[in-house]
């Protein structure tokens, strides 16, 4: 059975890994392989490595950076920003990218989508489409002029999907960086109109916000970018904890039912005692 | 062990860095990527990678003349070859993708459109569990766990006989091929994590 899977997308600037609030304030958080080293070793399902600073420059994309990112990667990366031309993907899959995921250029150059999903076949073709509720209702969002554009993103996402995307990857720019939960009435608007995969990113802040989307909507993942980053045993108990509702991949060694959890879902101290003993316990590495 | 002569194929549209990243996080050193032919002859075992359209793809192996190299190594001098996604499909004798192109016809069978019911989408996308009608060589380290990651659009349709695994995506999706020497796999296992790694263990520890 095909699970739900539960990504995670870094949002690369100037070369390091951000937190991104609204499309307006970042943080940063360091460095792009390392965050991925980790993610890996957290058993995330996908990688998600979003350059918002290559469009905006209007530079090619950061090859070197994603060359070095992606060889600690043994789960699929997605590579996003500032990919303009066909060689542009062709040298982003030497350095390792599986999937590509265009947003400014498949807004102003359509005919890319449908050259990408000949030559690497459409399931390599991620369209990432930002976001914004109007009083008018949800509307596509330019994050280089900073402008709401006319269309919605599902006619958007129809039509990306009849140029030939094999994916379309949906923001709420409103919950970007807001921990208040993903957008379900958005990502269902998307959800109902596509044939392909739909992943959703924007406003996670617990196992429950996924828990919440991916029951309720049809998508087929969900990503999360902040609170990965800044929650202790993230990926792990986030996948713990879907995976009693839902089926998620989970893979790990560590076990978390003998754990107890706060209100928010964070995974509370064990007794001094217990720790103590834990120290002793020996943890065989498995050997491939 | 690690003193096997691996060639990854280089024909330009497969993601031959994600694949040797696995295979040397393994300990094999002697591994190159290659469309040399000499280099090929000297490999003790071959990756057929492949991320991308089947016509591109089979276009580029003709246009790099491997076409007889691959031919020779595999079919006359029995070398063990794993093809990846496109890479197995290649196998082929033919795919509907974009049009007809010819395969390799290493295993006879037609590379067909996922047809399948509306509430499944396409491209097949995520991880999904396998049946195994064979698990040795491939899957002999996966036997409790069989989550592997897939990617595609198309799919191989074969005779059942060289089916070695399958998934259920609503109708039952051909995961692996096996013909003798022949091995193909439909979902990467560079990008199974634990589980793929264990493949490429499998696939090489069975190379004499």
């Amino acid at each position: 059975m095909l699970k739900k899977r539960v990504a995670a997308t870094l949002v690369v600037k100037d070369g390091i890994v951000v937190q991104s609030i609204n499309f307006k304030k970042y943080l940063p958080v360091g460095r792009p392989d390392i965050a991925i080293e980790f993610l890996n070793q957290w058993g995330i399902d996908e990688i998600i490595l979003l350059d918002i600073s290559a469009s905006r420059n209007n530079v090619e994309p950061d090859f070197k950076m994603v060359k070095k990112a992606a060889q600690k990667c043994y789960v699929p990366l997605t590579v996003g920003g500032g990919i303009k031309n066909i060689e542009h993907i062709r040298e982003l899959m030497h350095c390792g990218a599986d999937k590509i995921s265009l947003n400014h250029s498949a807004l102003y150059q359509a005919q890319l989508i449908t050259e990408a999903a000949h030559v690497f076949g459409d399931q390599c073709v991620v369209v990432s489409i930002d976001a914004v509720g109007t009083a008018d209702g949800y509307r596509v969002y330019d994050h280089v002029a900073k402008k709401n554009l006319e269309i919605t993103p599902a006619d958007f996402a129809k039509k990306a999907i009849e140029n030939g995307a094999g994916e379309i990857l949906i923001n709420a720019v409103d919950r970007d960086g807001s921990y208040s939960g993903f957008d379900i009435e958005l990502v269902n608007s998307v959800c109902t109109v596509a044939s392909v995969p739909v992943i959703c990113c924007g406003g996670a802040k617990n196992a429950a916000d996924f828990i919440k989307v991916l029951g309720e909507t049809g998508v087929s993942a969900a990503s999360a970018a902040n609170f990965f980053h800044f929650t202790e045993h993230s990926v792990n108990i986030t996948k713990a904890i879907i995976n009693d509702q839902l089926p998620v991949r989970v893979e790990t060694h560590a076990s978390y039912n003998e754990s107890s959890f706060d209100e928010r879902l964070r995974i509370t101290k064990k007794a001094d005692k217990e720790l103590e003993e834990m120290l002793f316990i020996r943890i065989e590495k498995e050997i491939i | 062990m690690s003193t096997q002569n691996i060639v990854i194929i280089d024909y330009g549209v497969g993601n031959t860095y994600s694949v040797s990243n696995a295979i040397k996080y393994l300990g094999y050193k002697r591994l190159k990527i290659s469309d040399d032919e000499k280099v090929i002859a000297d490999a003790d075992a071959l990756i057929l990678p492949g991320v991308g359209a089947f016509e591109e793809a089979t276009k580029n192996l003709r246009a790099r003349n491997l076409l007889g190299i691959l031919n020779e190594q595999v079919l006359v001098k029995n070398k063990p070859i794993l093809g990846i996604c496109v890479g197995m499909q290649l196998f082929a004798t033919a795919s509907e993708e974009n049009g007809l192109h010819e395969g390799l016809n290493w295993i006879e069978g037609r590379v067909k459109k996922l047809d399948i019911p509306d509430s499944f989408a396409v491209p097949h996308v995520g991880w999904n569990d396998v049946t195994y009608n064979a698990v040795d060589p491939l899957f002999i380290r996966n036997r409790g766990n069989s989550n592997f990651y897939f990617d595609h659009s198309y799919h191989y349709e074969c005779a059942e006989e060289y089916v070695a695994a399958y998934c259920d995506y609503g109708i039952k999706v051909t995961a692996a091929v096996q013909k003798k020497n022949i091995f193909g796999v439909q979902f990467h296992p560079e990008k199974s994590q634990t589980n793929g790694l264990k493949l490429f263990r499998s696939f090489f520890n069975s190379v004499k």
